[in-house]
């Protein structure tokens, strides 16, 4: 599987369903009989995948929200990782 | 896992709404308790409802409608648009008998996200022993009706001494029906499955046939299918954390509104269970003694007390240690360090030495309304 780049486009997978969780105060992925607290990166990165979006898109926009932070290697490697878990498709 | 939150514990996070223990099968390792037939006063639909509102509140994402057989309640569909907009993530656990494909669309517009159907067994007339009732052909229609719908399917088998053989047969008709998990279950000994336990337990050889045969499908199939195989504990020296320790995430309601830490906990004398009829879910979580009795690690006693491994397991499971100690608050036998972990070890190899002929030739007792009134009289 090749890794994830700039171009990517990358989609949830349609078993997962991401909310937030006031309870929590996180975001959660919630699927058959198992759920995934992700932390407030991982929230924020998911909150922009879309299947729309390129990977570009995602870091520019995260760029607009919390400017000064350097972020696409970190938004990467999260998304690979997200990928390998089953929760990403790319 | 990367990208997870640290756990957060405290909050109910699992609701397992059990909504009847009417059940159209009579499967013999059944794992609601002995005398469901003392439960003829189910919650009502605004109940329901009620508790669906209480727990989410609380935090509930998970919710699972299950029984006895869920399908067997009119309301179903009711129950399942209100957990759709309240946010659940819901899960439906089924025989599948009690559905059409009609029904199965009904759901998904009502917003059920997930079902789970039992299989007793790949073949016809295994299957259809085991649950006591001929349901195998319209288990594979519901479970292609299922995949038809778009949701997620997970196949559930429970796994023991009359069907452990067929383990390869169960896992390709799992994957021909294409599940996106499958959950191959060792039965777990309590209640019914514990009154047939001489006749479930397969062999540590037959154990061991089927883990690698599992696991060679694990892998071949990983791409397509989960395949998740529970070895029975009564194998292992270490317990299984048991729930996740009492009253920390899983909530239990039963049909007449008791409100459990796990679905066997009843088994277990001297507590009172409180009722959402007479209490919010929050005060029983939060404040009733029955989910406080063994929160924590106060209530231990040796070996686990000062174990180091207490935070991991919670000492195992509650009705086990009462089922085979006499006391609930021991060590769970299945553990190694336990002092009754011997006679444990021992009932496995008695039972491991029965000839096939012998635990097949014991007679099952199957999970039904006139034997349940035997064991309540």
């Amino acid at each position: 599987m090749s890794a994830i780049t700039r171009e990517s486009v990358p989609a949830l997978v349609p078993m997962f369903r991401f909310q937030w969780e006031a309870a929590q105060e996180c975001h959660v992925l919630l699927y058959p009989e198992g759920m995934v607290r992700l932390s407030s990166s991982a929230g924020e990165i998911l909150k922009r995948v879309d299947g729309d979006r390129s990977v570009a898109d995602i870091v520019a926009d995260l760029k607009a929200a919390f400017p000064g932070a350097d972020l696409e290697q970190d938004v990467l490697n999260f998304l690979d990782q997200a990928r390998a878990n089953g929760w990403i498709r790319a | 896992m990367a990208g997870s939150a640290p756990e957060l514990s405290g909050r109910p996070l699992w609701l397992l709404a059990e909504l009847t223990y009417r059940c159209p099968l009579q499967c013999p390792y059944c794992s609601n308790p002995l005398d469901i037939a003392r439960y003829d006063r189910e919650l009502d639909t605004d109940d329901w409802l009620r508790v669906l509102r209480e727990a989410r509140e609380l935090g509930a994402m998970q919710l699972g409608f299950s029984g006895g057989e869920p399908l067997v309640r009119r309301d179903l569909e009711t129950l399942i648009g209100e957990a759709r907009r309240l946010g659940y993530y819901s899960n439906l656990i089924t025989s599948g008998v009690g559905m059409d494909g009609d029904r199965v669309a009904r759901f998904k517009a009502a917003g059920l996200d997930h079902i789970q159907i039992s299989f007793q067994a790949s073949d016809e007339t295994l299957n259809d022993f085991l649950g006591g009732t001929r349901t195998f052909q319209h288990k594979l229609d519901m479970a292609r009706a299922v995949k038809a719908q778009g949701y997620p399917m997970v196949l559930n088998v429970v796994i023991h001494r009359r069907n452990i053989e067929h383990i390869e047969d169960i896992i390709r008709m799992t994957i021909e029906l294409e599940a996106d998990y499958v959950e191959l279950a060792s039965t777990q000994y309590y209640g019914w499955s514990r009154v047939n336990l001489d006749a479930l337990l397969p062999t540590r050889a037959q154990l061991e046939r089927a883990e690698a045969i599992a696991h060679d499908y694990q892998a071949r199939y990983r791409d397509r299918t989960k395949i998740i195989y529970v070895v029975p504990d009564y194998f292992e020296d270490r317990p299984k954390a048991c729930m996740n320790g009492w009253g920390s995430i899983f909530l239990t309601i039963a049909p007449d509104g008791s409100a459990l830490p796990c679905h066997a906990a009843t088994s277990l004398p001297g507590i009172s269970f409180p009722n959402v009829r007479d209490h919010s879910v929050r005060e029983i979580w939060y404040e009733s003694e029955a989910f406080n009795h063994f929160r924590g690690f106060d209530w231990m006693a040796e070996p686990c007390r000062s174990c180091p491994e207490k935070t991991r397991d919670f000492g195992g499971c509650r009705c086990q240690a009462y089922l085979l100690t006499g006391d609930a608050a021991n060590a769970d036998p299945v553990c190694g360090k336990s002092p009754h972990h011997d006679r444990l070890v021992a009932e496995v190899e008695r039972i491991d030495a029965l000839s096939d002929a012998n635990a097949a030739a014991r007679p099952l007792v199957f999970r039904n309304m006139p034997n349940s009134r035997k064991f309540l009289a």
